[in-house]
């Protein structure tokens, strides 16, 4: 039996941290993934990440999926893939089948860093060819280019449903219905947002009645459902599609740890049945730690934190470091997730529904319900402003962690303060350049560059486009409200595709002045 | 004890419901209706509906419907689904075919 | 049948691919690309159903897509229950449509 300092089961976010930190502490640490590629379900998000420069915000997921493997590298990481851990036992032995072989590995630590699976609903037809996990959507589409369907109804308003319906649209294929039995939008508003004005329709406190179809999916049945979740007769809508995306939560995948025999409970704030742990991942079996999703699920910018947490405790319970180094990092540590943990969506406020931002603003309704700020609500906004000339319109509207756009302004046009959860405000007297980097940068795409009055009637608005084909200057086509509804006729004017904008091209439309606050998405006929 | 495992409470008949036919268990091909059945013939524990019925103990090991099972049998005992123990977590966790199993590699030398 | 490839992405660009090849899908002659997985290049050629499943006979696609579920399993070169989801194609390979455990389509 080969022993090793750490064994790790997991090479995602969280596992590949805590191998890291822990290979650098000169701990012999390999790893065990039971996939083909290392990297977890990072490699499939296309989405620039949210939180601080200390969390790599603004960065895409797949980005920090390749940092994270080089970084791997260097420390010198052994990562052996198309290895799935089929036994954990009490005493840190590690079964795994590798190729045609099963293999015992002895640890004198272990960090389980499983993450989590997908969540399931049951309706008539679930089981049909065409209904699919939202995760298999995007493993289809961002891993292998395999258009999941052409026509998709989304179930789940979370961040995941969110993220990925607009992904669906980003590789071409049409999301009809974006639908919740819940009555509020469950993921951050700017993703919503994001998707709602491209003309996805919100059905909130609705649910799937029945999938259609003999052989495969041909179309969907939803109606809307009352205060305990019953079908109101009547309300029935339908839908021809060929693809249903599931995006109903995650549960912890611990089953490893409860071989184990460390202590579990099941705990609803995190997702289901998890290991009983301190905040440094300390499972009650000394030496088997967890880090990530495996212990309560949360994203992917906390789970790298907490397996860089778990490395570094497992370097120091086997020797590696002093308790005073470890206590000093971990303190930096828990700060660093402590800012990932604030705001209306932290863990601690899940299920709760939060009616005013820190501010005391109120929360738009319409958002909750729609996926939208209606126009009479988007003004209540610090980052909504009005003057002369191009300035930006940051139409963040909720306490989320992140804080990019106040870095992204070289001429301090935009502050968010120390504060990572507070609303961007736009900074009076401060003068805009029209460089659009903090389009760019707004991972929630959420900031708008507008000149409402060029002089001749007419308005200016850019605003950050990731589809193809990228219309030209010159393009016609209509400018669509934040409901994307069409509101008024647009004309491109200007695209910028700058390398420091990372993919996210900046497309400025003209459109009647009397629009410049209401058109958000531009659409070519 | 808690009121989980305390077999002479009363959960009441089986109640025939419209959805019955609802396929749960993806793999083994087990309906809603006949995991309420099997509450009322006497499997009140994950394990023992595991055993009765084969719900999780096809080839996804209950990846896709342990959850669901928990809610249902919950809801027909009266319980939170967290008062319910989950099914044991044993070797093998992922399918794996038998002579794999059984084919134990020789030892590696130390930090290969 | 239209392909399902997504040919530029936004974000992408274009995907590596690995060597256009030739297998067999239910005796018919399918292509694809080396290295990806078996269901990628089926669901890219058009497919939906997997398999049917051996007691109520009931059609099964892809589901999780990435090894889980084992609703997307094939007989592949003689071998059922293959997830074809995780499962690299091969030139020549033999995928069929499984019945139940078997190739053979019910009676």
């Amino acid at each position: 039996m080969t022993r090793y300092d750490l064994i790790i089961v997991g090479a995602g976010p969280s596992g590949l941290s805590a191998a890291i930190e822990a290979a650098k502490k000169g701990l012999s640490v390999i790893v065990f993934d039971e996939n083909e590629k290392p990297g977890g379900q990072l490699f499939k998000q296309i989405h620039k990440f949210f939180g601080s420069k200390e969390h790599r915000a603004k960065v895409r997921g797949f980005v920090i999926g390749r940092q994270l493997l080089d970084e791997a590298d260097e420390a010198g990481v052994k990562v052996v893939l198309n290895a799935t851990v089929i036994g954990l036992y009490q005493d840190k032995e590690v079964v795994v089948k590798i190729g045609e072989e099963v293999r015992h590995y002895k640890g004198n630590a272990v960090v389980i860093a499983t993450g989590a699976a997908e969540n399931m609903v049951t309706f008539p037809g679930w089981t049909l060819p065409g209904v699919i996990g939202a995760g298999a959507a995007q493993t289809m589409m961002n891993l292998h280019g395999v258009l999941p369907g052409k026509k998709v109804l989304m179930l789940g308003s979370g961040n995941v449903g969110l993220v990925v319906s607009f992904q669906l649209e980003q590789c071409g294929c049409e999301v009809v219905a974006l639908v919740d039995a819940a009555p509020r939008v469950g993921g951050y508003g700017v993703h919503a947002a994001k998707v709602a004005r491209t003309g996805v329709p919100f059905y909130l406190s609705h649910t799937i009645v029945k999938a259609e179809g003999e052989e495969y999916v041909t179309g969907v049945t939803i109606a809307e459902v009352d205060g305990s979740f019953k079908f109101i007769p009547g309300t029935e809508k339908h839908f021809d599609v060929d693809t249903i995306c599931l995006a109903v939560g995650l549960s912890p995948m611990s089953q490893l740890l409860k071989m184990a025999g460390c202590k579990m409970e099941d705990n609803p704030k995190r997702g289901g049945q998890v290991p009983i742990c301190d905040e440094h991942g300390r499972t009650s079996i000394p030496g088997i730690l967890v880090a990530g999703d495996v212990s309560g699920i949360e994203e992917a910018s906390s789970a790298m934190i907490e397996g860089r947490m778990a490395g570094l405790v497992a370097a120091e319970y086997l020797g590696y470091m002093e308790k005073e180094e470890l206590d000093t990092a971990l303190v930096s540590l828990d700060s660093a997730l402590d800012g990932l943990r604030q705001g209306m969506f932290a863990p601690k406020n899940r299920g709760k529904l939060v009616e005013k931002t820190e501010e005391g603003i109120d929360i738009s309704k319409s958002l909750l319900k729609n996926g939208y700020v209606s126009d009479d609500e988007i003004e209540r906004y610090p980052g909504v402003t009005h003057k002369k000339g191009v300035h930006p319109v940051i139409e963040c509207t909720q306490n989320i962690p992140c804080n990019p756009c106040q870095d992204a302004c070289k001429k301090g046009c935009i502050s968010i303060g120390d504060n990572i959860t507070s609303l961007p405000i736009v900074v009076d007297g401060s003068e805009c350049i029209n460089c659009g980097m903090c389009v760019a940068n707004c991972s929630g795409q959420a900031i708008f560059l507008v000149d409402e009055d060029c002089g001749d009637g007419t308005a200016t608005v850019t605003l950050p486009y990731e589809f193809l084909p990228l219309p030209e200057v010159g393009t016609k086509g209509k400018g669509l409200g934040r409901d994307g509804k069409v509101v008024c006729d647009a004309e491109v004017v200007e695209v910028k595709s700058l390398k420091a904008f990372d993919k996210t091209n900046l497309l400025t439309m003209r459109v009647p002045k009397e629009y410049a606050m209401k058109a958000r998405f531009f659409k070519a006929v | 004890m808690n009121t989980v495992n305390d077999r002479s409470r009363d959960i009441g008949p089986f109640v025939p419901q419209p959805d019955d036919d609802m396929l749960i268990c993806r793999c083994e091909e087990v309906t809603k209706g006949e995991i309420r059945q099997a509450v009322h013939d006497g499997m009140w524990t994950i394990t023992e509906i595991r055993r009765y019925l084969r719900t999780g103990m096809g080839l996804c090991q209950g990846q896709t419907c342990s959850k669901l099972v928990k809610g249902i049998v919950a809801r027909e005992l009266g319980v939170s689904p967290t008062e319910l123990e989950p099914a044991t977590s044993r070797v093998p966790m992922r399918p794996i075919e038998m002579r794999i199993f059984a084919n134990e590699a020789a030892d590696e030398k130390e930090g290969e | 049948m239209e392909s399902t490839r997504i040919k530029e992405h936004p974000i992408l660009g274009e995907q590596e691919k690995g060597e256009l090849v030739t297998f067999m899908f239910d005796g018919k002659e399918v292509t694809g690309y080396a290295g990806e997985p078996i269901a990628a290049a089926l669901k890219a050629s058009g497919l939906m159903v997997h398999r049917y499943t051996a007691k109520e006979h009931k059609p099964r696609g892809i589901f999780c897509a990435i090894g889980r579920c084992t609703d997307c399993v094939m007989v592949v070169d003689g071998v059922p229950n293959v997830r074809t989801c995780i499962t690299p194609l091969k030139a020549g390979m033999d995928v069929k449509t499984q019945y139940g455990v078997s190739d053979k389509p019910f009676e």
